[in-house]
């Protein structure tokens, strides 16, 4: 039910705010909230300490995307003969344009192209962990976290795991 | 030859007055001009007896012809040859054309399915197609959607079709289909959607549905006789296929049945392995989780199971157990008996009596594999016929959320469903094979229908300590369970392999070569890159007096999406990443039939 709600509110945000988000630094942290790092205009972003630590949701983000989305899309958003390579996408995409693609699925049939990305929108799997996943690829993309799995990490924390639990229904 | 000979008595002695419906398909698959079903012939030794082409001439190959398929994306499988007409297959949307060989492959009937695109992201690694099957004048094809259609040989008409599965539940295809006798046999792919995996036979005249065999479930599901039905030897018991579960798992327990099929007519058995148990997750399905991961014999007329053996009691590592049942008669420790010789995901080449089930070799055949230290091949033993499982590279002895790392070989298996080739007369399997490694980290994960059911994260590797590369293709001795001689090569093996009286092998690569190599030596005779990356299945036939070879290219499948951006080690620090190859910076998509044959 947390999870419905949650869906809610995102498409909500979607509409309103899609227009704005392109000028803005999509990439660089402004502030942090219980572990969860954000750019100035509050969309999820990563934080890589100079020693190399990684946000929590980073290190989550590229455990989900190697069991969700590895299966097409290549190993670290690197793309594939299959499909396209997301660490490009979560840059080049609004963050809501990104989410509503990950919900509601995309499809481009023709003669020449059979490329279909599913609905993810009722999978918890994946709409638990769709932040993870979005900050994960914006910092491939963003080249500053390197191909493999990352290295050092911050705790995850009680805020974190709550939400995690709440969405999962655990 | 003297095992050919056998071989072809027996098929007459069991063949005759019983007038089957698949008399026809038999004499084909052997008379070595036509191509007629995929695996080569019910066997599945992808051997031909032709012999223009060969050891001395085979360095003047040239290409004869080629044919655009129209469709991107992963081309596995391979053209058959009927009658002087070919039939090419496509992945997704799945189209079959006949091409006229005397007309110089004129296009006589093509065919395209309408199937609704919402099926291609629930294909596990791509929307390939293993290809088509003859017999009895049609055509069979078993769609990505599940749908299974009987065509006119002649005119592409649709005889009749059959829907075996449901693809908004994940239910998808990307195997061929086995006609025997009257019946079409066929599997199920969806392992990582939870699909509970089956085999269903279909009478070839109508389609209607006779039988199906589950892998998992209550034994009037899994077709087994509790009393009759052997594992190694002994009564596999009641409730065997829910007994090694816990609670309902078994539901949508995976071991799908996406590989290849054989068949030993006078034993009236076919054969097939079953894939890996969902999820990825070992940890949400205590138990050995049978029969998953497990070589099966069945009854033709009945489905009936008469033996089984579970290769990898419950899996940690995704090795499913599909990969072809090649069958053999040679002589073991002085006796001639009927094999049946498995390269399994999990790395390790079995040889095993196909009349009785009983495990005769198992071992290694790639060095790299580190995941056991090898199968207890004591009768006497509690463990008989289980691999022992090291420790350290146990997913589930580690735990959840622990990532496991080095383990070789990885999910990808030292071999996946490429097909092997076997000589009779050189007694050799010659194997495509994988030389990657793994991390894998499992951790929990909640099903829902049609969406996928993973539960870990894996990052793939070159071998360590190997030449660096992700392959190699090898000779294998079946009997004595050693590697007679090894190629290495920069990508996993990807392509089926095949072996001819002119004593070569061919076999194609991920960048696109097709390759002829010494079938003693393994020496390399020829190499030509075809446009696109090689993952399917080479064949060879004559017309009009001359011999043939035609090999797929199409760069895709479970290859084109893990190698396309090349592998790092994660392990060997940041010194190494972006060190290995890409295979993007050799091939790109294609769909093309290439034609080999000497100059005239």
């Amino acid at each position: 039910m947390k999870l419905t709600g949650r869906l809610l509110a995102l498409a909500l945000i979607a509409g309103a705010t899609a227009a704005t988000a392109q000028e803005a630094d999509n990439l660089t942290a402004a502030y942090s909230e219980d572990g969860r790092y954000f750019t100035e205009d509050d969309i999820p972003t990563y934080n890589v300490e100079e020693d190399g630590t990684v946000d929590w949701l980073t290190y989550s983000g590229f455990r989900r995307y190697h069991s969700e989305c590895h299966v097409c899309h290549g190993p670290e958003g690197e793309g594939s003969s299959y499909a396209p390579a997301l660490k490009k996408s979560a840059i080049d995409m609004d963050y809501y344009d990104f989410v509503d693609v990950v919900v509601n699925g995309r499809k481009r049939v023709s003669a020449s192209d059979n490329s279909v990305m599913p609905a993810f929108g009722d999978n918890p799997n994946v709409m638990c962990y769709l932040d993870d996943i979005y900050i994960y690829l914006k910092a491939r993309g963003a080249d500053v976290v390197p191909r493999g799995r990352p290295g050092k990490k911050e705790a995850k924390s009680d805020v974190i795991r709550e939400d995690e639990n709440a969405c999962l229904g655990i | 030859m003297k095992t050919l000979k056998m071989m072809t008595s027996g098929f007459a002695i069991c063949c005759a007055g019983m007038a089957m419906a698949n008399d026809d398909l038999i004499s084909r698959m052997d008379d070595p001009t036509q191509w007629a079903i995929q695996t080569g012939d019910y066997k599945n030794q992808r051997y031909s007896e032709l012999d223009q082409i060969n050891a001395e001439n085979v360095g003047d190959l040239q290409v004869a012809w080629t044919f655009s398929t129209g469709v991107l994306r992963g081309h596995e499988g391979s053209p058959l040859v009927v009658d002087n007409m070919m039939y090419v297959h496509t992945p997704f949307p799945n189209i079959v054309y006949a091409l006229d060989l005397e007309q110089e492959g004129k296009i006589v009937w093509r065919y395209e399915p309408k199937q609704d695109p919402d099926v291609i992201p629930v294909m596990c690694c791509d929307t390939v197609n293993r290809g088509v099957a003859y017999a009895n004048g049609k055509i069979f094809l078993h769609q990505a959607d599940t749908k299974v259609v009987a065509l006119d040989a002649k005119t592409g008409e649709v005889k009749w079709e059959a829907q075996n599965g449901d693809a908004s539940k994940g239910e998808t295809n990307t195997a061929t289909v086995l006609p025997v006798k009257d019946k079409v046999i066929v599997g199920i792919s969806g392992g990582e959607f939870g699909v509970r995996g089956s085999v269903t036979a279909y009478d070839m005249e109508t389609g209607e549905q006779e039988w199906r065999a589950y892998s998992m479930g209550p034994d009037e599901d899994i077709l087994v006789d509790p009393e009759k039905t052997t594992h190694l030897g002994k009564p596999v018991g009641e409730n065997s296929g829910t007994n090694t579960w816990e609670g309902d798992q078994w539901m949508i327990g995976g071991g799908t049945t996406w590989g290849w099929y054989s068949v030993d007519m006078e034993e009236n058995l076919f054969y097939y392995g079953t894939g890996n148990p969902s999820t990825w997750n070992p940890a949400q399905r205590p138990g050995d989780n049978r029969w998953s991961m497990t070589v099966m014999a069945r009854d033709i007329d009945t489905g009936m199971a008469k033996w089984f053996y579970q290769m990898t009691p419950h899996d940690e590592w995704d090795y499913d157990g599909v990969n072809e049942m090649i069958l053999t008669e040679q002589e073991i420790d002085g006796e001639e008996r009927k094999l049946l010789t498995h390269f399994d995901r999990n790395g390790l080449g079995y040889t095993m009596d196909r009349v009785t089930g009983e495990l005769l070799v198992a071992e290694k055949f790639d060095p790299a594999v580190n995941w056991t230290t090898g199968v207890d091949m004591d009768p006497n033993s509690d463990t008989y016929g289980r691999p022992a499982v090291v420790a350290e590279y146990s997913t589930e002895q580690n735990g959840e959320d622990v990532n496991s790392t080095g383990i070789c070989p990885a999910a990808l298996g030292s071999k996946d469903q490429q097909p092997a080739a076997y000589s009779p007369k050189t007694e050799l399997m010659y194997v495509p094979t994988n030389h990657v490694c793994m991390d894998y980290e499992p951790f929990r994960v909640s099903y829902t229908a049609g969406q996928p059911y993973v539960g870990a994260t894996l990052a793939m590797y070159p071998a360590p300590d190997s030449h660096g590369g992700m392959g190699n293709f090898i000779a294998w001795d079946n009997i004595n369970g050693e590697i007679k001689w090894s190629i290495a090569e920069q990508f996993s093996v990807w392509s089926g392999a095949l072996a001819t009286a002119g004593d070569i092998v061919f076999y194609g690569t991920l960048e696109g070569y097709l390759k002829a190599v010494d079938s003693e030596t393994g020496e390399e005779l020829y190499s030509f890159k075809t446009p696109s990356g090689i993952i399917g299945n080479v064949m060879t036939y004559e017309q009009g007096g001359k011999q043939y070879l035609g090999i797929l290219s199409g760069i895709g499948g479970w290859a084109g999406i893990g190698l396309a951006a090349g592998l790092t080690n994660p392990n060997d620090g940041l010194g190494a990443v972006g060190g290995y190859a890409a295979l993007s910076d050799y091939t790109a998509l294609g769909g093309q039939l290439t034609v080999f044959a000497l100059p005239d």
